[in-house]
């Protein structure tokens, strides 16, 4: 299981292959800059489970979960805590 | 990559082949003109765990892969298309249900669902709201008891015999879903006749006037309710499309090599004739590169592969496409007996227009595969 640096990188570089742009910071709100496509969140799910072994449920359906790599990471983390 | 089955994958397809050729194609034609698919039939699905069979077994499925599921979408396409409909649309909801909702939603609906006891629809689309799904106008507001539902869905498949509706509206400018059994006050459907294709859908028209539900029944809300519930319940509905289309499209093809085999003119078997044979090379090519299509998507949503979804959209886009032209082609050489009522090809026809307007149109497909390529 990769740590949480390395967690935290590969959400990063799963952002950047599927925005627009080529810098976003760990804190920034990828929906608010209109980085994101239609198709964007499900492929974050997909990207989420299939990478880390955990499963996105109804719970953690907040937007809040999603807006930032900061904020991707904290859900994997508890989702990895909760294993 | 090669796209074999496995031994397994061969007898699970074998036994849809059969199931299709026993309890579909004899009775295809027959619903169609009835507007409505056999109760039997129906139960008949449920009882054989074909309705959702990617649902585990204790949910009322069989725990069917996704790749498998892909074979039993094309065997259902070719034998009938609204029974492909049915089992696409019974999986969208249980799926949608029992991945977002909560244990307790799961346990209460989903089992019914995947058993048949009780068919589900998916009310997403709007009179006024078809693409742009997004910005429907049906509205939600909390009252002391749960939630007052006001608003119109259109074009619903299985809304006259559904007995679960999973509904979308808009609850404090955010989108929402809930569940809405039949026979709630202030809900009612009337049924939509006349289709040109998939005319044993039994669509509906949904009214909601002040349409009372339980806050038990709110499945979701927030932004996340349509960017995964709803697309995510679509990109199932594809898949299952797309594998139905390559269905039609081998139905066709299999009708025509026999009729073309059979039907001399200027005293040679059709098939001898050059103009002939392109039309049907063109079919034997379409569909093996339509199928293909599909395999791939399939083996890319068994790993849960992050391109699943656009490859999904591609063989969507391209299998329904080939669908249509198929079925043109089939009717085209068959003649008078295209246009009449003795062979499947002219509902195939008719079928294979709609499947290039469900789960998003053609051009709404390539809007999607652009934006996820370009
Ligand atoms: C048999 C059948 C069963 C159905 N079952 C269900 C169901 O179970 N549940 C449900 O919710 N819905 C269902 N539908 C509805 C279906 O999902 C919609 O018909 C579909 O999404 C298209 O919407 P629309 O008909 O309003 O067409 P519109 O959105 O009005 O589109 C009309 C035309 O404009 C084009 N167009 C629209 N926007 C764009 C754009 N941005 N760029 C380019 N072209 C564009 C479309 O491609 C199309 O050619 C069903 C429909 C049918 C026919």
């Amino acid at each position: 299981m990769a740590d949480n640096a390395g967690n935290k990188a590969a959400i990063r570089e799963f952002i950047l292959e599927n925005i627009s742009e080529s810098t976003v910071r760990d804190d920034e709100d990828i929906f608010e800059r209109g980085l994101v496509r239609s198709m964007f969140v499900m492929q974050l799910v997909l990207f989420v489970e299939q990478e880390f072994g955990v499963s996105i449920t109804g719970e953690d359906l907040q937007f809040d979960n999603f807006r930032t790599v900061d904020r991707i990471d904290e859900l994997v983390s508890r989702k990895l805590a909760a294993v | 990559m090669l796209y074999e089955l496995t031994p397994q994958q061969q007898e699970d397809r074998a036994s849809f082949v059969a199931f299709a050729d026993d309890h579909l194609v004899p009775e295809a034609d027959r619903w169609d003109r009835e507007q409505r698919l056999s109760d039997s039939v129906v139960e008949l699905l449920g009882k054989s765990r074909l309705l959702v069979p990617t649902l585990p077994t204790e949910a009322g499925g069989s725990g069917m892969d996704v790749e498998t599921y892909g074979l039993l979408s094309e065997e259902l396409g070719r034998g009938c298309g609204n029974v492909r409909n049915l089992v696409a649309v019974q999986g969208m909801v249980a799926h949608a249900l029992l991945k977002w909702g909560t244990k307790a939603q799961a346990d209460r609906w989903v089992p019914r669902i995947g058993t048949g006891e009780t068919v589900g629809a998916f009310a997403l689309t709007e009179p006024e709201a078809g693409s742009d799904a997004r910005n429907g106008s049906m509205t939600a507001e909390r009252t002391g008891a749960g939630f007052v539902l006001n608003g119109r869905k259109k074009w619903i498949s299985f809304g006259q015999r559904a007995g679960i509706f999973l509904v979308f509206a808009r609850l404090e400018g955010e989108p929402a879903a809930f569940v809405v059994e039949r026979g709630t006050d202030g809900f009612r459907t009337e049924p939509i006749s006349g289709l040109l294709g998939l005319r044993a859908s039994e669509l509906a028209e949904l009214t909601f006037d002040g349409c009372v539900v339980p806050e038990a029944n709110l499945i979701s809300h927030g932004r996340l309710t349509f960017d995964l519930l709803a697309t995510g319940s679509l990109d199932y509905g594809r898949y299952s499309t797309a594998y139905g289309s390559v269905g039609l499209a081998q139905g066709c093809l299999t009708a025509s090599l026999e009729y073309t085999r059979e039907r001399t003119q200027f005293g040679v078997p059709i098939r001898d004739h050059q103009l002939v044979r392109r039309m049907l090379t063109d079919m034997i090519s379409s569909v093996e590169a339509a199928r293909l299509l599909c395999r791939q998507a399939g083996a890319l949503r068994a790993r849960n592969h992050k391109d699943a979804i656009r490859q999904t959209l591609i063989a969507k886009y391209v299998a329904s496409r080939t669908g249509f032209r198929a079925a043109d082609d089939a009717v085209q050489l068959h003649g008078a007996n295209g246009i009449g009522p003795g062979f499947p090809v002219q509902r195939h026809l008719r079928d294979a227009k709609v499947q290039e307007i469900i789960e998003g149109t053609s051009q709404i497909q390539q809007v999607q595969i652009a934006e996820m390529t370009l």
